[in-house]
């Protein structure tokens, strides 16, 4: 298994090479001009000047390997400098954002703490909610309940965030007055007053994510118990007289969570991003909100980052959700 | 598709020599949600492409004199609200007609979705059906096909929309450049899932006896794909299709409403849907009108697309 684990992390550094290089040969090969922003009335040896002290005078075969070597190397080395006081980084540059022209991991992290708490919290609410709707579903099958679930999990499906998003603002801020249709990322809890204020409105950003989670992870949560229901150490569990909570919550749920827990390792990296749409709606300003404002302003840095991040987290889930797999199942032997 | 009716299992002889589509659709009938989508799908289409010539009103006419109009049932609630049997569903605030934009936009929601999903179903099939045949083929597609599953497709989509727009908007005009580029991106980012179902079922049918059986009579490799392996592969395609379709419809919208999609004088679902949310406090029914159409559309296929699994699947059809 470590074996395993060890191979496929080494298979997965050529493909994030590749990815990187896909990434940036789009950005390289689009038309789109950094400068186009700028006034015309800025002499064109201004402007040539300019491009260089961007960064964009050299060739792409001499800035694409200064880019990989800046973001594995010299960034690691200003985490580890900030957090034990060494200087191994010795003043290198840094990946500078365009817009703002300070580093884009500095903005990254001001940014992060919003996005994870949208999102982390609604992936552990959507999740909740899909196991019990999931084995509820699969245990009385094609009962009311059933039948409700698939339903609400086909709505889940449908219905797009930026819908579902407007529609609980139109309801509960708009008609209700209820919660608040804006994320206040200021807020500082200090008190009960300011928590339930924080509460309130992270709401609706986390279930409109949620409700996607949910419709995900209750179906595959259905049709995995479904699976286990009619085989035959079920069969055998009940003729020796288990009860039927022992049956369910014991057999049967620890062998159907062998394929859901992976699907909710596969989905992480999609939640991410669904909160680029729902972060725009609730006006969050995370990481969703940064990526479409440095794309509006050409900032190719930023967009390389933020995009290359999301491709090392797609990547890494997929790594442990199949060792995952295999711890869980000892019958899957990787060799 | 005469050529469709050999079973994919062997079957007893029913009583009555009846098609394979016959039966097909008989199992189709029996779920109801699919039923009621597919009722619904020709409903929508049939209202976006039949619709503008009954209500001739132009999208986009400015009549400022009857801006902001409310929708008419809004007099059941409020008798001084203003309504016009001219305008059923109410006008934004330059006075154009909503119901007459939500035709129009759903003719382009819905273009772009047949179309983008037709190129992912294309691609997907090529793929799978290359890799699934020849095994020297298969190595090399599979790892690409999992390199771009490992990509982050909205962000990528999103730069390709904001790079390309403007050299292909020179090329082929305004909409066309736009509705191109959407398409293509769309196409080729979401033909995976295709792929790899298909090449899972070809792999597993070209070791079974009547492929044997066509290759020994020397039938070429290319009359073997398209005769023997394609029409048994039909179903997931099928399958996948109507998913296809459901998440193009999507995409779309999504990138009309993160404002990178047509232009503003252009109206889909999504940029209908992404206009009205400045104004979504006193009008609302703005950003309902399109927000249900992409929602009901899109339910609609998914359940099609279910009723499809289970059509399709002979091992539970009949029962």
């Amino acid at each position: 298994m470590l074996i395993y684990t060890f191979r496929r992390l080494l298979i997965s550094i050529p493909t994030l090479l590749f990815i990187a290089f896909v990434i940036f040969m789009l950005l390289e090969l689009a038309p789109g001009d950094p400068m186009a922003q700028m006034p015309l009335t800025i002499p064109p040896e201004v402007k040539e000047k300019m491009r260089i002290a961007l960064g964009l005078g050299e060739p792409w075969y001499v800035r694409f390997p200064l880019w990989l070597k800046q973001f594995f190397i010299v960034e690691p080395q200003y985490w580890i400098d900030s957090a034990f006081g060494t200087n191994f980084a010795d003043g290198k540059q840094r990946i500078i954002s365009f817009q703002s022209r300070s580093p884009v991991f500095d903005v990254i992290a001001q940014r992060l703490p919003q996005t994870l708490w949208v999102v982390g919290m609604s992936y552990v609410v959507g999740v909740l909610i899909a196991l019990p709707i999931g084995i509820i579903s699969a245990y009385r099958q094609y009962s009311v309940f059933d039948q409700a679930g698939t339903f609400v999990s086909m709505i889940g499906f449908s219905v797009p965030p930026f819908f579902s998003g407007v529609l609980l603002i139109v309801i509960f801020s708009v008609q209700l007055g209820w919660l608040p249709s804006i994320y206040d990322t200021t807020l500082v809890v200090r008190d009960w007053a300011t928590f339930k204020q924080q509460l309130m409105q992270m709401v609706m950003p986390v279930m409109v994510l949620a409700l996607q989670t949910t419709a995900t992870v209750s179906r595959y949560m259905r049709a995995s118990m479904l699976d286990n229901l009619s085989q035959d150490y079920v069969r055998t569990a009940r003729a020796k007289g288990m009860t039927e909570s022992v049956v369910v919550m014991k057999h049967v749920l620890r062998n159907s969570m062998i394929p859901v827990v992976t699907v909710i390792a596969l989905g992480i990296p999609a939640i991410f991003g669904g909160a680029i749409i729902t972060e725009q709606i609730f006006k969050v300003n995370g990481l969703g909100q940064l990526l479409i404002l440095a794309l509006q302003g050409s900032d190719i840095p930023m967009v390389m980052t933020i995009t290359f991040l999301l491709a090392v987290l797609i990547v890494f889930m997929n790594l442990i959700a199949d060792v995952l797999y295999g711890i869980l199942d000892p019958r899957i032997r990787y060799e | 598709m005469s050529d469709l009716t050999q079973p994919v299992i062997a079957t007893p002889a029913p009583a009555k020599i009846r098609s394979q589509w016959w039966d097909v659709w008989a199992q189709f009938r029996t779920h109801k949600g699919a039923v009621f989508g597919l009722g619904f799908l020709i409903f929508i289409t049939l209202f976006v492409a039949i619709g503008p010539w009954l209500w001739t009103v132009e999208p986009g006419k400015l009549d400022i004199r009857n801006k902001d109009v409310r929708p008419i049932y809004q007099v059941l609630f409020d008798s001084n609200a203003k309504v016009s049997w001219n305008h059923p569903m109410g006008t934004d605030n330059l006075g154009r007609d909503i119901m007459a934009n939500i035709m129009q936009g759903g003719r382009i929601s819905l273009a772009v979705g047949w179309t983008a999903m037709i190129l992912a179903v294309f691609i997907g099939t090529l793929v799978g059906v290359l890799a699934g045949y020849f095994r020297k083929a298969d190595g090399l597609l599979m790892r690409f096909t999992d390199l771009v599953l490992a990509l982050p497709l909205l962000p990528l989509l999103l730069v390709m929309m904001l790079l390309f727009r403007d050299p292909l908007r020179a090329s082929f005009g305004p909409e066309n450049g736009i509705f191109i580029l959407i398409v293509v991106g769309i196409g080729i980012t979401s033909w995976m899932q295709t792929a790899r179902i298909v090449r899972g079922d070809v792999m597993a049918l070209k070791e079974r006896e009547f492929v044997l059986a066509a290759r020994s009579i020397g039938t070429p490799s290319r009359r073997i794909i398209t005769r023997h392996l394609l029409p048994n592969v039909l179903s997931p395609i099928m399958v996948s299709a109507t998913l296809g379709l459901a998440t193009a419809i999507i995409t779309e919208s999504a990138l009309s409403f993160l404002g990178l999609g047509f232009p503003s004088d252009f109206p889909t679902w999504g940029k209908i849907l992404f206009d009205s949310v400045d104004r979504m406090t006193a009008f609302p029914e703005r950003v309902i009108w399109p927000g249900l159409a992409i929602s009901l559309t899109v339910l609609a296929v998914n359940y099609i697309g279910d009723g499809l699994r289970d059509a399709l699947d002979p091992k539970i059809r009949g029962l």
